[in-house]
């Protein structure tokens, strides 16, 4: 067991924190979190820097343009662009953490020289189309349909909770290509195909957050038409392909955040000292406790991440483990923000507010709370699958 | 940074389990009573688990906090009894401590464990300690006079040494936060267990014509131990690498909250046979109040940790 960094470790991150020292004096002013257009550029200019600088798709294989960096450097990198304020990856979510290691997987030579580059220089977005209305937790029971037509799948169904659909340019689908019956099982023939967003037949229309956001839309799909050369695995192999995505979106979407909870929590302290809310030994020790919640998480996120680079880099099952608890602690840190506040915490202005409420989607998000303990009981304590 | 067991720490881990499992029933210690199995100490002494972190130039086994760690986890798991942690402390400086020959304890917080058996106390201050019937059959107990509960040796904020020599003079005080790591390690151990018990039963019960595993409800309570344990894994066995005195106190809040809470899990899945004496679930919850009374409270942990904020 070892906790200390190698000299090259240490080498890369000095050198990234000179990087980020000089560049993040240059960034453009933020935009408000609520426009998504403006977001989608700010973040799109940050991976731009990224990519300049040599960051870009820091822990992606060297042959799909990455850096090919070991899993703890990019533990180093997501460390050190929190401590220093960098902007967060942003709208550029799907397109690095799951659309793009999927196609860098499971994709052609063809389609990761047509889709990985694009993402990387930030010059293009992905949104996620995954769930439906009756196929969110249940992802297998999908029923948004592809028919082939010829060297096309002709599309047609409707999608929900799509990521970043109003700012997007392709969409990672997934699609039924062999209706369910008793030789075809719900989790075969599904099919992962790439969509370019502005096909005729796509309707988007933006859902509204309970924070006031558009992050995610509704969206309906009638007789689009999609290349077959766009399918990403083997028709009807969908499902094992989705499963690497989220094995990816599990294992590594948290790291930096931990990070910053406990900036945040430092924070929290230090406002509590200042408006005389630390008197409070309820309060003061409810903050105590988060501590110790945050540093325990981010030594599981060491300890995740030192056994995914033993495994060769993919990530393991522990990130199911390490959402469950991570999740609902963040909850708690912005409940503690609450009571710290007082009636500030009313304030939308307040950036801890809209933290707040959007941390209410943690336990929902990439698999409920729910859903992530009935995977750890079957899969990792081998308990019987059942109801 | 590679934050795994080494190869040499996880047959070092599967060693005292082996030995443990030859030679420790808790079954049997419950038949026994209260009085010391001594034949097993010196056994023990003989294994070098005593002066595991004793220099080998001192006659010890020479290793470092980490492997302290993974031994006393195995402790934990076994429900191992006697003073542990006092003869461990006691181990570089007491003659005799080493080989298990002298059984020693020590007062942490303030309970001690083991006084009558125990041949010297590490640190002393025992004057006055009054027996009290304990809440664990496999624990005997003595409550320091005018401790409000509270009362623990605590060092400031700092770091332990990796490999300390001659660990704890018999005259010196007790190291309370090294004390502290090592119940901490006894705690992930037993909480570790509890949830392989629970894991075992759920699977071989059938209620309403299924192995209760299956039941949602079942799983939850499950998934949720497997979660405490591992945290606290992550917790404990990074204070073991640093020896930061802050994460130490983390380690110890977060190890109590698995240790007990799994316990009270594993006996709600083991339904009425959890409520009885013949499983060994009443054991590991008994154990887990005890060893969360030694040392540092969650009160107090929770504090330390909030004024470094």
């Amino acid at each position: 067991m070892d906790l200390t960094y190698t000299e090259e470790e240490e080498d890369f991150r000095a050198r990234l924190r000179a990087w980020l020292a000089r560049t993040l004096p240059e960034l453009p002013p933020r935009p408000d979190p609520l426009d998504w257009p403006g977001r989608r550029a700010y973040d799109m200019g940050w991976q731009r820097r990224l990519y300049d600088a040599g960051y870009a798709g820091l822990h992606w294989p060297a042959d799909a343009g990455g850096q090919g960096a070991t899993p703890t450097q990019h533990l180093i990198f997501l460390e050190e662009t929190e401590k220093a304020g960098a902007p967060y990856v942003g709208a550029n979510f799907v397109g690095l953490l799951h659309a793009g290691p999927t196609i860098a997987s499971e994709g052609t030579p063809e389609q990761r020289a047509r889709w990985l580059p694009p993402v990387l220089r930030g010059d293009e977005v992905w949104c996620q189309g995954f769930s439906e209305p009756d196929a969110g937790s249940d992802l297998a029971s999908l029923r948004t349909r592809a028919w082939r037509d010829g060297d096309h799948y002709v599309v047609s169904g409707s999608k929900i909770w799509t990521s970043h659909a109003e700012v997007a340019d392709w969409c990672e689908l997934l699609v039924r290509t062999t209706p369910v019956s008793e030789a075809v099982p719900k989790h075969r023939g599904i099919s992962w195909l790439a969509m370019p967003m502005d096909a005729p037949g796509i309707t988007v229309r933006p859902l509204r957050t309970l924070a006031g956001s558009t992050e995610f839309a509704e969206m309906f799909l009638d007789e689009v038409r999609v290349p077959v050369a766009n399918r990403v695995g083997a028709e009807n192999d969908g499902w094992r392909v989705t499963m690497v995505t989220l094995s990816y979106e599990r294992g590594t979407a948290f790291v930096g955040e931990v990070v910053a909870c406990r900036r945040v929590l430092g924070e929290l302290a230090r406002e509590a000292r200042k408006n005389g809310r630390w008197d409070d030994a309820v309060l003061r020790r409810r903050l105590g406790r988060l501590s110790a919640e945050f540093g325990a998480l981010w030594r599981l996120t060491q300890w995740n991440v030192s056994e995914s680079q033993r495994s060769g880099g993919v990530p393991g099952v522990g990130g199911s483990v390490f959402k469950l608890r991570y999740s609902h602690a963040r909850q708690e840190l912005y409940e503690a923000a609450g009571e710290v506040l007082g009636a500030g915490s009313l304030d939308l202005d307040h950036e801890w507010t809209l933290d707040r409420l959007s941390s209410l989607s943690y336990t929902i998000a990439a698999g409920t709370s729910q859903i992530q303990q009935n995977i750890v009981a079957e899969r990792i304590l081998g308990l019987p699958k059942g109801r | 940074m590679d934050f795994q067991l080494t190869e040499d720490q996880r047959a070092l881990r599967g060693g005292v389990r082996d030995l443990l499992e030859g030679r420790f029933d808790v079954r049997a210690a419950l038949d026994e009573g209260s009085s010391l199995d001594r034949g097993l100490w010196k056994e023990l002494g003989d294994a070098g688990f005593f002066s595991l972190m004793v220099p080998e130039a001192d006659g010890g086994v020479g290793l470092g906090l980490p492997e302290a760690v993974l031994v006393f986890e195995e402790a934990g798991r076994a429900l191992l009894t006697g003073p542990l942690v006092g003869t461990f402390l006691a181990a570089g400086s007491l003659q005799g401590a080493a080989s298990g020959e002298v059984v020693v304890t020590c007062s942490l917080g303030s309970l001690v464990p083991w006084l009558d058996e125990a041949d010297v106390v590490l640190g002393g201050g025992v004057e006055g300690a009054v027996p009290f019937r304990s809440l664990d059959p496999l624990t005997p107990l003595h409550r320091l006079p005018g401790s409000g509960g509270f009362a623990h040796p605590s060092r400031p904020a700092g770091r332990l040494p990796k490999a300390r020599a001659g660990v704890g003079a018999a005259a010196e005080a007790v190291d309370g936060d090294l004390a502290d790591l090592l119940v901490a390690a006894e705690q992930l151990g037993s909480g570790g267990k509890t949830l392989e018990m629970a894991v075992r039963y759920a699977r071989e019960r059938t209620q309403f014509g299924r192995a209760i595993g299956g039941f949602q409800a079942v799983k939850h309570l499950c998934a949720q131990m497997l979660v405490r344990v591992e945290v606290a894994r992550g917790a404990v066995y990074a204070a073991a690498v640093t020896g930061d005195v802050l994460e130490i106190a983390g380690a110890k809040l977060l190890a109590d909250e698995a240790a007990v809470h799994n316990a009270r899990d594993c006996l709600q899945v083991h339904g009425g046979m959890g409520f009885t004496w013949e499983a060994d679930v009443h054991l590991h919850l008994k154990r887990a109040w005890v060893r969360a009374g030694l040392g540092r409270s969650a009160a107090q942990a929770e504090e330390e940790l909030a004024a470094a904020l």
